[in-house]
């Protein structure tokens, strides 16, 4: 018997599995997979400005330094500010998603690809973002390779005001609709990556990101 | 792993005087119990929301044969290869087997107690394949001469930062260093290379979605990110209970599980992953496995200790526990301690291989209270003990003993007379003081508290004189 048979064999045996309450559990089984019930989850002011500050609040609460610009259009002006003020060099690897805006006339020099160790700033859209706890959910695809938000010290991601939602359920719901079926890679991102291993004090810059940077666009 | 619980007693005892340990045990204590209290606070529905978790597991586990069968047709739809796993030897051969297929020689691996169960390290290591931990408490154990974890969520929560400091310093052969960012930064550096040139990610998985056939995985280093994204294969080890049924239910449960764990509202990262790279995306592993463990988990389904298979491993009851504070992880002796670990080490490591763990409790049911799944954890551990005791694994003094005392108790007048005689020979060993140091006859009770002293006359005899009195004043 293969090992795949005597695990849900026992399971079955405990369960005393039988026809009849194997078309109950089927039913159950179905019924959960329509209706795709919700918890209960934290009320929540859901007018775009109150989605937004909380959005804002939460971010900063996780460590993310967040801007706010009125126009996609300015979105690399505010990136360079950024890089000065933090000295970093305005150089940085983009998601290929972000190929429509004028990065050179901003002075950064952007490669719009998948990233590499040696990347220190790394550059993402994001797919929407989750008001409830300040996060990014990011769908990876051939425009969006997953590395960018990763392998980088600095991430900085463009946040477009109209893509906070409210809950982490919202998010699958937009998923559902705009992708249809789940990409390889859904990472939700709160803030920098960090660890609390030794002694439980939180140090940012595990493995992942030292800092996060939010631009968002009012649109 | 190897299963060391027949000697709580004795560990126990060493971690109690191990003054290194219970520094650092008491440095820990406050801060996981302040920090889910913290974060609980924005969550407006607690209760609600524990409710709608407990529904969602018992819906999974009261049809696990359904949900699995259902789960492994999704996940192979989206590409991926579904394994199955009786046991640890089992999961062995198989995570080698594929490491072997696709000309593997190392492994990155991000936190999976599932591989500390099987010992998958040590099997790697026999097979030339070298594996790596890279959560940062799992890499420090790991160069510590694969010291076992001491706690779920914070594997190293044992060691100090002198500890790690000197330790560093060793294996690294750096300069020592004394600031956790600079350690920290010392770790990233170090694996950053394997996560690079590792062939091969092992992951576990927090929970596996039926709806979709995807992993899901709770980290906050990234390193979980790291060995789910930079190598050609991915291996997802994991326990046969951990499917749920929407992504619907995962927000939920999402709700619970890092407030539960680390007091965070959500944890750094949270990855979904479904499938395998497509040819023109620029990362992700061309292969995914998953690797379904049962390691008995399939003999639980049913029965007495049905509702344990709802644990989604967050370790508050361990950080909640006034035996695990004092006695710290290692002295339960395998992978899962505190009260999560007396349940599970009896069920899954064999009930006469761990005998002390489910006594090893007050049944003050904190655990109880703060378990995000609901779980009866102090009914469990007493259960565990009657089983125990229909198995007869408990010792002979102790069987002789109880059955005496049943048959005095059994006889009104034997018994008064035998706590009378007890009550003032205790009396008379205590003498002038109000309590006994070292109780002769049973050492145990006396050895680290002292006993009261009785006042010479039982609770039968004052109310009897009480009685009298009474009387003759009517």
């Amino acid at each position: 018997m293969s090992s795949r048979e005597d695990i849900l064999g026992r399971v079955r045996a405990g369960l005393q599995r039988n026809a009849g309450n194997a078309a109950v559990g089927r039913e159950v089984m179905a019924a959960a997979l329509s209706s795709r019930s919700q918890g209960p989850k934290p009320a929540m002011d859901t007018a775009p400005q109150a989605l937004l500050e909380r959005f804002r609040v939460k971010s900063e609460a996780q460590s993310s330094t967040v801007d706010i610009v009125v126009a996609e259009a300015e979105v690399p002006t505010a990136i360079a500010r950024y890089l000065t003020a933090m000295k970093l060099p305005k150089a940085a690897v983009a998601q290929p998603a972000l190929a429509a805006l004028d990065w050179a006339g901003a002075g950064l020099a952007v490669e719009l690809r998948g990233a590499r160790d040696a990347d220190l700033v790394g550059i993402t859209g994001c797919f929407c973002a989750v008001a409830e706890t300040g996060t990014l959910m990011m769908c990876s695809s051939p425009a969006t390779p997953a590395a960018v938000s990763l392998l980088p010290e600095t991430h900085i991601a463009v946040v477009h005001a109209s893509r906070i939602l409210p809950y982490m359920e919202d998010a699958w719901n937009l998923a559902r609709a705009e992708l249809g079926s789940l990409p390889r890679a859904v990472n939700f991102i709160s803030g920098p990556s960090r660890t609390g291993d030794i002694e439980q004090t939180i140090v940012l810059g595990a493995h992942g990101p030292y800092r996060v940077h939010l631009v968002i666009v009012e649109d | 792993m190897e299963i060391k619980s027949m000697r709580f007693k004795a560990n126990a005892a060493g971690s109690l005087a191990n003054v290194v340990l219970q520094g650092n045990l008491k440095n820990a204590k406050g801060k996981f119990v302040t920090k889910r209290a913290e974060a609980l606070k924005d969550l407006d529905d607690f209760e609600g929301t524990r409710d709608a978790a407990v529904a969602i597991r018992n819906k999974v586990i009261d049809n696990l044969d359904l949900w699995l069968e259902r789960f492994e047709q999704k996940a192979q739809e989206t590409g991926a290869t579904v394994m199955w796993a009786k046991d640890g030897a089992e999961v062995c051969r198989l995570v080698t087997e594929i490491a072997r297929k696709h000309g593997v020689t190392k492994v990155t691996k991000s936190k999976s107690m599932l591989s500390e169960e099987a010992g998958l390290n040590q099997a790697l290591e026999a097979a030339g394949i070298q594996p790596v931990e890279t959560d940062l408490g799992e890499y420090i154990l790991q160069v510590d001469n694969n010291e076992p974890p001491s706690h779920i969520i914070a594997p190293a929560v044992h060691k100090s930062l002198d500890d790690v400091a000197d330790l560093f310093h060793k294996v690294h052969g750096t300069p020592r260093k004394t600031e956790i960012p600079a350690l920290t930064r010392e770790a990233r550096e170090v694996l950053r290379g394997h996560f690079l040139s590792a062939e091969m990610g092992l992951s576990g998985g927090n929970f596996l979605v039926a709806e979709t056939g995807s992993v899901a995985l709770v980290t906050n280093e990234g390193n979980g990110r790291m060995v789910t994204t930079m190598p050609k294969v991915h291996v997802v080890i994991t326990g046969i209970e951990k499917v749920i049924p929407t992504l619907e239910d995962l927000s939920t449960l999402m709700r619970l599980l890092p407030r539960s764990a680390t007091g965070q509202s959500i944890s750094n990262y949270f990855s979904i992953l479904t499938g395998v790279k497509k040819p023109e995306e620029h990362d992700g592993p061309e292969h995914l496995y998953f690797v379904l463990v049962d390691s008995g988990r399939a003999d639980v389904v049913g029965g007495d200790f049905h509702a344990m298979l709802r644990c989604i491993r967050c370790g508050a009851c361990m950080n909640h526990c006034p035996v695990y504070q004092t006695i710290g992880g290692h002295a339960y002796g395998w992978v899962y301690p505190g009260p999560m670990g007396s349940v599970l080490t009896p069920l899954y490591a064999g009930m006469e291989n761990s005998i002390d763990l489910p006594h090893a409790a007050t049944l003050c049911n904190q655990c109880g209270v703060v378990c995000p799944v609901g779980i009866p954890l102090p009914d469990l551990l007493r259960r565990l003990r009657e089983k125990q005791t229909e198995r007869g694994l408990r010792p002979l003094k102790e069987r002789i003993g109880l059955r005496l005392w049943a048959w005095v108790a059994q006889r009104p007048k034997l018994y008064a007379l035998g706590a009378s005689l007890g009550a003032r020979y205790l009396k008379w060993l205590a003498g002038d003081a109000d309590r006994i140091r070292l109780l002769s006859t049973a050492p145990e009770w006396s050895l680290g508290r002292d006993f009261p002293a009785p006042q010479g006359k039982t609770f039968r005899e004052l109310y009897a004189a009480r009685q009298k009195i009474n009387k003759e004043a009517a």
